[in-house]
């Protein structure tokens, strides 16, 4: 059974105030031309959970459309080393939301994926992240998908002594995955660092993949120990080569430095930003459009890998007008 | 004496505390730089783990994120953070971690959250723990990097993101916390240690061009400089290979 459909008709699926997650870390494999789909369709009230997304939650939270966010962290490290529009929308009272570390949200996600309430983790013990709420009890309440408690400290049943965090599971609504490789019917190949992705897409109702390549399932099916998840929990695929631009894809492309250049340059300042969404989002119909605006075949060619390496020894990353 | 600019040294002496055959868990930056150059110096066995997934990376070039397709040069294996974070940090199997924030306070606590009394109304924002937190609490010894100035050394951080030595003495193995503790704090001034006992952080060397004293001055609260020597130089053959092998694009050194 075919699961591919169209990257407007997989966006158009995700309703206003859905809870979702985004694979991907900082600065690779974040389904973006998903996002500006979302943008496109102006959704509200959206819900995110992630572990460290950068430029993906970003411009989304500028869009206006995220209500709430649970998180580690949001930034794209040495291209910016604070989301900019995160920060303003904290900073404005703009976003709620709620602080864990990296190992505390993946484990949230591990123990929705697994079908239990909670992991017992080691870390936090002694910081404000265990001991500062940033959600009231009233916000908590009022949606059901958020836990009622942050965390839970508990001393081990087996040994009085030892003591552990307990960190609630996460059921996200959607899940959206941009991967190298995937087949019609939703084998999923990652190539590289895999991430979160497992945990997030085995804890979401409805797991949506945007692959650089549709492949033969035959080809999959050849090493079927480097495919990510169960074919049966994914929903839908849809084919958006580029689909991560301006960030990286192992094996496929580069991140695209004088991009990102040109969001973080602006993106502090409002009206700067809001031009930077007409032109790359608003003002194009689709991906394709898109990636013409960035400047088409020229600019993605200099991005492709290298084959030798999985990414573009030669790029320049500082200094981009020398 | 050979000319180095403040952030060679700085690499240079981070990477001078790892050991041969570390575990290194590294973070962007000039943590990066600091494992790279050990592993091309005193400490070629040394192992550099990034939360994102990647197990011993033979670095060709300088990752811009520790999610960088470049972390996949050379390492022995890839996953992803659970693996990572779940058997390789908690297990306690890091040696070595690096930390960075805004502020650092006298027992080794780091905020790299948010700045202001309320941390739901904060004046100004960062980005958040990320993997900071769970270093600070779980690799068996972290080495803070930090600019050195008087509002970013205070006294108490505003938000505890990575624990230190908490308030000091034995406080930290009192919240539960089974191992580790910062060992070293390197800023753009000198090199700070902790007091075996209190935990309190001591000058133990301060950068040429500076004297103990104005580093103490420099600093929020009261520093013992009781000691405290010269940092050592970058020798001629360390900043060769961070200029040529480890940053020739000047990505860090700035």
């Amino acid at each position: 059974m075919s699961k591919l459909i169209e990257l407007a008709e997989a966006a158009a699926l995700v309703p206003d105030g859905a809870t979702i997650s985004f694979g991907g870390f900082t600065t690779q494999r974040h389904p973006m031309a998903f996002v500006y789909e979302l943008i496109r369709l102006k959704r509200r009230g959206l819900y995110l959970f992630g572990h460290s997304p950068g430029g993906d939650w970003d411009i989304l939270i500028g869009a206006g459309c995220v209500k709430r966010v649970e998180l580690a962290y949001e930034a794209d490290e040495a291209f910016n080393t604070i989301g900019p529009r995160w920060r303003l929308a904290v900073q404005r009272g703009e976003i709620e939301w709620e602080d864990y570390s990296n190992f505390a949200m993946v484990s949230r996600f591990a123990a929705g994926a697994m079908g239990i309430p909670f992991m017992p983790i080691r870390s936090l013990l002694g910081s404000d992240v265990l001991a500062c709420e940033t959600l009231t009890a009233e916000q908590r309440a009022a949606d059901p998908r958020t836990s009622p408690k942050k965390l839970h400290v508990m001393e081990s049943p087996f040994d009085p002594n030892d003591r552990v965090v307990l960190v609630p599971a996460i059921h996200t609504e959607f899940a959206v995955l941009h991967v190298q490789k995937a087949t019609s019917n939703g084998i999923v190949r990652v190539e590289g660092q895999t991430f979160a992705d497992v945990q997030q897409a085995l804890c979401a109702g409805t797991v949506i993949v945007t692959a650089e390549e549709i492949v033969a399932e035959q080809v999959l099916r050849r090493e079927p120990e480097r495919n990510l998840i169960p074919y049966f929990a994914v929903k839908h695929v849809c084919h958006v080569p580029f689909g991560a631009h301006p960030y990286a894809v192992f094996n496929y492309y580069d991140y695209d430095p004088r991009h990102l250049r040109l969001y973080h340059d602006g993106a502090e300042d409002d009206e700067k930003f809001h031009q930077y969404l007409q032109r790359f989002v608003f003002g194009v119909k689709c991906h394709a459009e898109y990636l013409e605006g960035i400047g088409g075949k020229a600019r993605l060619d200099s991005l492709r890998a290298d084959p030798g390496y999985g990414y573009r020894p030669d790029l320049k990353r500082r200094r981009l007008d020398g | 004496m050979t000319d180095y600019i403040l952030t060679e040294l700085m690499a240079v002496t981070a990477a001078r505390q790892i050991k041969d055959g570390e575990i290194v868990f590294a973070g962007t930056g000039l943590p990066m730089l600091g494992a790279m150059l050990a592993q091309r110096t005193h400490a070629p066995q040394c192992c550099i783990i990034f939360q994102a997934g990647t197990v011993a990376s033979q670095l060709a070039h300088l990752p811009m994120s520790v999610g960088d397709p470049r972390a996949m040069r050379g390492a022995a294996t890839a996953a992803g953070l659970a693996e990572v974070f779940s058997y390789v940090l908690q297990a306690g199997r890091v040696d070595v971690g690096f930390l960075g924030g805004a502020q650092i306070d006298r027992f080794g606590n780091i905020n790299s959250t948010s700045i202001g009394p309320d941390p739901r109304h904060p004046q100004v924002r960062f980005s958040g723990s990320g993997g900071a937190c769970d270093i600070a609490c779980l690799a068996q010894r972290t080495i803070i990097i930090a600019l050195h100035e008087k509002r970013r050394l205070p006294e108490r951080v505003d938000y505890i993101t990575s624990p230190g030595w908490l308030e000091g003495g034995d406080s930290r193995r009192r919240a539960g916390l089974i191992r580790g503790g910062p060992s070293v704090v390197v800023t753009t001034k000198g090199v700070m240690r902790f007091r075996l006992d209190t935990k309190e952080m001591y000058l133990a060397s301060y950068h040429p061009g500076f004297t103990a004293r104005a580093v103490a001055e420099d600093t929020g609260f009261a520093l013992d400089i009781e000691g405290a020597t010269e940092t050592p130089v970058p020798t001629a053959d360390e900043l060769r290979i961070l200029r040529e092998g480890v940053d020739p694009e000047r990505v860090f050194l700035k």
